[in-house]
């Protein structure tokens, strides 16, 4: 049984996480005895091809058309579900980011079949494909199984590994018709908000501030840890409703569920709504001055103390063994 | 306008998730559940909607156990015109949860069919979707900024680093985000009158189930935190631990 993969590039960049999903696919492709093959979509994307093969996919179908500069929805799905019709696929795979949570839906309703969101696992079982997802913001997790074909998934970024393991170098074109219809829901422009700044969801490294920091005016101690680190910041709720920062900061139930290398928590009590959003961190650092805040009790590592002494420290500190 | 919101109840976010006896499902037990969290901000579109350009606001839900009281104590009372109540659904299969709301929504004039751009319980981000397939509608999700233009909306959808821009022709299907707008409390007129409005009760039909659940399981606990010193002299042995113990330097 073959796999396909959605492979999203944004203005001709490929998405980190979709190269992840294509690395995890050719392992349960190989699990299900198939292949996996690639489709990416967009317009002047066919240059992509080689580095989508590179890591995993023996095959990528190139939907070229100027028509599909930015997201259409409908038309997408389309250009997935003909690559997937070739390439005989019993699995479609994305990755879980904002696309990615867009599109599976329409692809698996378009094909009348399920699709499992956000998958943080993916076991072949008796010759099926198994998900195992998060639900009610993680403090579950369920295994699924899929009643009819294909299995639609996407998957977390940052969970899996991108992986260099050879396939395809050239892309094969694949022609789509579209009509009118399919771009009722396109995008019409892009509005960047933060051009330049590490992107919450897709950063390795994470530095969030909370309450605790109490003002606006002290975000300079996040700010300039996350500098040192080259990190990505990230807020908690409670900042986000007093006004202290963007809500597109947000980490936790009511905001991004991040999954970083490295997740540092600057006075953030670690409430379960928080929690939600960050507990698959690999490593967590907590840095509180309440010895019995709950963020302690799953953290990796902790320092009881003030942030507002520790975090300059740990700046300068970190400073100095990465020279930045 | 014929505006339609559709709303879950689910279990509140703070609650202690147990798995029941048959390995999986939730066990309902002490678990207190609520207006779905991103179905605040829909409900609020819709009646900022209706106030600037008139019609009518209706509540729609697909509830399993057929449990009202979301409807009645939380929704009418927010100045929701009507509600219809769906006896029906399952728990995570969003494919066919959406192929039973759709059939119903079919029958009711719509204009705007509004959501919450997940629910807090299966967190699929699924539903919405698969009811514009259905429905044959445009659709956009994670919407931040929401405006009518004569016969269409406006709408900023969240994207990494970024917004989209989209513009719909009604009648469509718009999913909300947290910063749209700013959820309104309830009036004293609207919950003495949402106590005496009827709420129109549907039988689901009956759909094929998309999905198998073969368990549930609880996350891998996380062991606490080492605490690896008290204030600034813990610095340099932390990180030590993260260069050469955790790697993550």
């Amino acid at each position: 049984m073959n796999v396909l993969i959605f492979v999203e590039q944004r203005a001709g960049q490929l998405k980190r996480a979709s190269l992840e999903t294509v690395s995890e696919s050719a392992r349960v492709a190989r699990l299900l005895g198939g292949a996996a093959h690639a489709v990416v979509v967009g317009s002047g994307v066919g240059g992509l091809a080689g580095e989508i093969g590179r890591h995993g996919a023996a095959k990528v179908y190139v939907v070229d058309d100027a028509k599909l500069a930015n997201y259409a929805p409908e038309a997408y799905a389309k250009a997935v579900g003909e690559a997937a019709k070739k390439a005989d696929a019993a699995v479609i795979t994305m990755a879980a980011t904002f696309m990615g949570k867009d599109l599976a839906p329409t692809v698996a309703a378009m094909m009348n079949t399920a699709v499992a969101t956000d998958c943080t696992g993916v076991m072949v079982e008796g010759g099926r494909v198994v998900a195992r997802r998060p639900v009610y913001a993680g403090k579950a997790y369920v295994q699924v199984a899929f009643k009819q074909s294909p299995a639609v998934l996407t998957l977390r970024p940052n969970v899996f590994k991108a992986e260099a393991l050879g396939g395809a170098s050239a892309g094969e074109p694949l022609t789509v018709a579209f009509t009118d219809a399919e771009f009722r829901s396109a995008v019409k422009e892009i509005a960047a908000t933060s051009a330049g700044k590490v992107e919450l969801t897709e950063a390795s490294t994470i530095v969030t501030g909370g309450r605790g920091l109490k003002g606006p005016e002290n975000w300079g101690l996040v700010e300039n840890l996350a500098k040192s680190l080259s990190a990505a910041m990230g807020a908690t709720r409670a900042v986000v409703d007093l006004g202290w920062r963007p809500h597109a900061e947000q980490v936790g139930q009511t905001g991004k569920t991040v999954s970083p290398n490295l997740y540092i928590a600057i006075a953030v009590s670690g409430a379960i709504q928080h929690q939600a959003g960050m507990r698959t961190s690999k490593i967590i650092v907590a840095i509180n001055k309440d010895p019995d805040a709950p963020i302690f009790k799953f953290a990796t590592y902790g320092i009881v103390g003030d942030a507002f002494e520790v975090v300059p420290a740990l700046t300068e500190e970190f400073k100095k063994v990465l020279g930045h | 306008m014929n505006i339609i919101v559709c709303i879950k109840r689910v279990p509140a976010s703070d609650s202690r998730v147990q798995i029941g006896p048959d390995g999986r499902s939730l066990n309902p037990q002490g678990v207190e559940t609520v207006l779905n969290t991103y179905d605040e901000f829909a409900i609020e579109a819709a009646l900022q909607l209706k106030e600037k350009l008139g019609g009518e606001t209706t509540a729609v839900t697909l509830d399993p156990d057929g449990n009202e009281s979301i409807l009645r104590n939380k929704v009418l009372p927010l100045g929701i015109d009507k509600a219809v109540l769906i006896k029906g659904g399952s728990a995570f299969d969003g494919a066919a949860n959406a192929e039973i709301l759709a059939s119903v929504l079919k029958t009711m004039p719509h204009d705007l069919i509004l959501f919450g751009k997940q629910a807090i319980d299966s967190d699929s981000y699924a539903v919405p979707a698969y009811v514009a397939h259905h429905l044959g509608l445009p659709r956009v999700n994670v919407v931040t900024k929401l405006d009518v233009v004569e016969k269409s909306i406006v709408a900023r959808r969240q994207i990494e680093g970024g917004e989209e821009v989209v513009q719909l022709a009604m009648p469509c299907i718009v999913s909300t985000q947290k910063g749209l707008n700013t959820p309104r409390l309830p009036k004293m007129q609207n919950i003495a009158a949402a106590k005496k409005k009827t709420i129109e009760v549907r039988a689901a039909p009956s759909v094929a189930a998309r999905i198998d659940i073969l368990k549930m399981e609880l996350p891998p606990e996380r062991p606490a935190a080492r605490i690896v010193g008290q204030g600034t002299s813990a610095v340099k042995e932390l990180v030590r631990l993260l260069r050469e113990e955790a790697k993550v330097l």
